[in-house]
């Protein structure tokens, strides 16, 4: 039998591929508890709204299964499902009125008449539109169809409500308003709320567990604290909340060396390990020059209302700092922080690998590409016979057409250009983070797969790319054939 | 010389006042009088006492409402279909209910009435088949458009929240689509209904003995006896316009639906 764990709704391996061959949701795995308010966050595109859908049942999942509790629903109908949606843009009927709309789920469950009355009444109360069932939707403001949409969702007593981004469409301080209130509604009733939105404040303000997601995959799962303060890589930092990400390597027992200083932390890794360091803008103190870690000259201040944003150069690197202290532009200053406030990760790995060919010549390709490598540096230890034939370090004859190459590069050995067709392979950029001193670029290419290009100069997002790869830079590794 | 922008709309008025308010006029005044230009209500009294005259009426209408039915029920599923093919069903589907459109009226009407003579021998056998096949032949295409555009125009999310809400596909086409879809079933059957009551033109062509209310008032303008003719024209204007008054309060119910239906 499955096991629960006490989850009320538990995805497995879930894939959505659409008919059009993109893959909106790779490999999702997640537990949601009885009662949680879980938020889906993550960049449009990002899979959150696909996977609601599938809970929904309004998208049918290509691989693996949702279970609720512990049951098998991944192909059941919409309507057949113990879940209510709010949807985006309330999609509320235009030609019934407020009672109408409310009561439609109720009497397809073929409730007695005063039954539905008193449920409908009752909830216009949670919602704080009492005496509205007569009132077309047309009469009503972007916040009451937003409400009205909310309670013909929980009129049905769901086991879990799913809300696709519900207060996009209010002004800012409607949706503050609303926020709270759904806060306050989820704490009345228990039901378990699972909240799509794209809005990192939103989620942080309002969610018991944030997921976080990118490209169709989980980044990191955890309480709002958690994420902001601990985030799992250097794109959970830079999307929830401002950051200053800074490459760097660990130099002694609790030491990291970053950011053309050397500060105290309390993450204990090898030393020499490279490292990803994350610091809140907030955290950075300003002390006077030549008392800090690191010292720098002011080239930015921008009263922000609650506090200045100030923007310190030092040497190389760039330092965004949140003070309620003013600067002055050119001004020298000193930094510190406390080692509490400085989170260091693993650097991920973002070496670029990619697969290349040989042809009869044993000269390499990639995209229709000669790479010019000398067979030599890519084949090393092979041989080759008396006529002609390639000869594995073993001494057995192999087809050269059936071998494949791993090729290797690094991030910072990439260079771009604009012109099309000038490097190995042509691309666009798809995301872009900035690291102190440097951007780091994610290259999505015509072939479909990303490369990591780090450049001191900025790009723009979507700005097409073509990607020149020095071959005395490159790698290579004979794989399997 | 101030230009104000009142005068764009001369050209307009002009237009309105010939060939609108003063041929109406003209049949008000027709209608009420006699040959020696007296003021008389036979006419009017003659319209409702004359047999043959209300027998048209009714065989009018009976031709209209069987044709509009029909039609519905044929173009209801087309549009349906349509709005939910892929595009390039959709072109394919489009061009087969447009294409007629292309080919001149009375060209169409005579190659219908040519299979019509093969396949039942004699026209005259089946009068009032013939006329509703040669109408809803003509007019389907006004009435599948306006449905089409109803329907794909439809909030996709007011299906999926129906769905959501606990409806099965055909609770949700009754409560949901049907509904919606309003509009642009009034406006077909507008545009179905009116012109079928007085269309004689199909009847003709299809070598009918029968009459509808254009043909009576053919009849008796070609007998030059214009004032019964101004007559039936003045009550069939009245039946056309109580008609429209009518769907008008249907579209008006149905009105939030967004976007008028007409083509």
């Amino acid at each position: 039998m499955n096991e629960t764990n006490g989850s009320i709704i538990e995805l497995r391996n879930v894939t959505k591929t659409f008919s059009d061959g993109f893959t909106a949701v790779k490999g999702l795995d997640l537990a949601i508890k009885k009662g949680e308010f879980v938020t889906f966050l993550g960049p449009s595109g990002c899979g959150k709204t696909t996977t609601l859908r599938m809970i929904a049942g309004f998208d049918l999942p290509t691989e693996g299964e949702i279970l609720l509790n512990g049951k098998d629903i991944s192909h059941l109908p919409p309507n057949m499902r113990p879940v209510n949606t709010v949807f985006q843009r309330y999609a509320l009927f235009p030609h019934m009125n407020v009672y109408e709309n409310i009561a439609f789920g109720l009497k397809q469950k073929k409730l007695p008449k005063n039954a539905i009355d008193k449920k409908v009444e009752n909830v216009l109360d949670l919602v704080d539109l009492e005496g509205f069932e007569k009132r077309r939707i047309s009469t009503l403001s972007g916040g009451q169809q937003q409400r009205i949409a909310i309670a013909r969702a929980l009129v049905n007593e769901p086991q879990i409500l799913l809300l696709d981004e519900p207060l996009g469409a209010l002004d800012l301080k409607m949706r503050k308003e609303m926020q709270l209130e759904l806060k306050e509604m989820h704490r009345q009733l228990g039901i378990t709320f699972i909240y799509v939105t794209h809005d990192q404040e939103e989620a942080l303000t309002m969610s018991d567990k944030i997921v976080v997601m990118n490209e169709g995959r989980i980044l990191q799962i955890g309480a709002p604290e958690d994420i902001y303060n601990e985030p799992a890589s250097a794109f959970v930092a830079d999307f929830i909340g401002e950051s200053n990400i800074f490459n760097g390597i660990m130099t002694g027992k609790l030491k990291a060396r970053f950011c053309g200083g050397d500060f105290e932390c309390v993450d204990d890794y090898a030393v020499g390990t490279h490292i990803t360091a994350i610091l809140r803008p907030e955290d950075v103190i300003l002390t006077p020059p030549g008392e800090g870690i690191i010292s720098g000259t002011v080239s930015s201040v921008i009263f922000k209302g609650i506090h200045y944003e100030i923007v310190v150069e030092s040497g190389r690197n760039e330092m965004v700092i949140q003070s309620t202290k003013n600067a002055v532009v050119g001004e020298k200053v000193g930094m510190t922080i406390d080692p509490d406030n400085i989170h260091i990760i693993v650097a991920e790995d973002h070496t670029n690998r990619f697969s290349a060919g040989l042809d009869k010549n044993f000269n390499l390709e990639f995209n229709d590409h000669t790479i010019d490598a000398d067979p030599a540096m890519v084949l090393k230890g092979w041989s080759r016979s008396a006529d002609g034939a390639l000869l594995n370090p073993r001494g057995d004859e192999i087809d050269p057409e059936k071998i494949r190459i791993t090729v290797a590069i690094e991030p910072e050995d990439i260079k771009m250009s604009d012109e099309a067709g000038s490097g190995l392979v042509d691309g666009y950029i798809s995301d872009l983070i900035y690291k102190g001193d440097h951007y780091s670029y994610v290259i999505r290419t015509e072939l479909g797969h990303d490369f990591i290009v780090d450049d001191e100069y900025l790009w723009n997002m979507d700005d097409a790319v073509s990607l020149i790869m020095p071959v005395e830079k490159m790698r290579f590794t004979v794989g399997k054939h | 010389m101030k230009f104000s922008r009142k005068a764009l709309g001369i050209p307009y008025y002009i237009f309105l006042l010939v060939f609108v308010a003063a041929p109406l006029a003209v049949i008000i005044v027709y209608a009420f009088t006699n040959g020696q230009g007296h003021f008389t209500a036979v006419n009017f009294i003659g319209f409702f006492t004359d047999p043959n005259t209300l027998g048209t009426l009714c065989y009018s209408l009976a031709i209209a409402i069987v044709t509009t039915v029909v039609c519905l029920l044929i173009a209801y599923p087309t549009a349906y279909i349509l709005a939910n093919s892929n595009i390039k069903a959709k072109a394919v589907i489009l061009m087969i209910i447009i294409m007629p459109m292309w080919i001149n009226f009375s060209l169409r009407v005579t190659a219908l009435k040519e299979v019509l003579s093969v396949l039942e021998g004699n026209l005259a056998f089946y009068p009032f088949f013939n006329t509703v096949l040669g109408m809803t032949y003509d007019f389907l295409p006004f009435m599948i458009l306006p449905i089409y555009n109803t329907l794909s125009k439809l909030d996709g999310s007011l299906l999926e929240a129906a769905a959501d809400l606990g409806a099965g596909k055909a609770s949700s086409f009754i409560k949901i689509t049907l509904p919606l879809s309003l509009p642009g079933i009034v406006s077909g059957v507008t545009m179905v209904f009116l012109p079928s009551m007085t269309n004689y033109v199909i009847l003709d062509m299809l070598y009918n003995s029968t009459y509808i209310m254009g043909s009576l008032i053919g009849s008796y303008f070609s007998a030059n006896n214009w004032h019964a003719g101004s007559m039936i024209a003045l009550i069939l204007l009245l039946i056309i316009g109580l008609f429209s008054l009518f769907t008008g309060s249907l579209t008006d119910d149905a009105a939030e639906s967004k976007g008028g239906a007409l083509l």
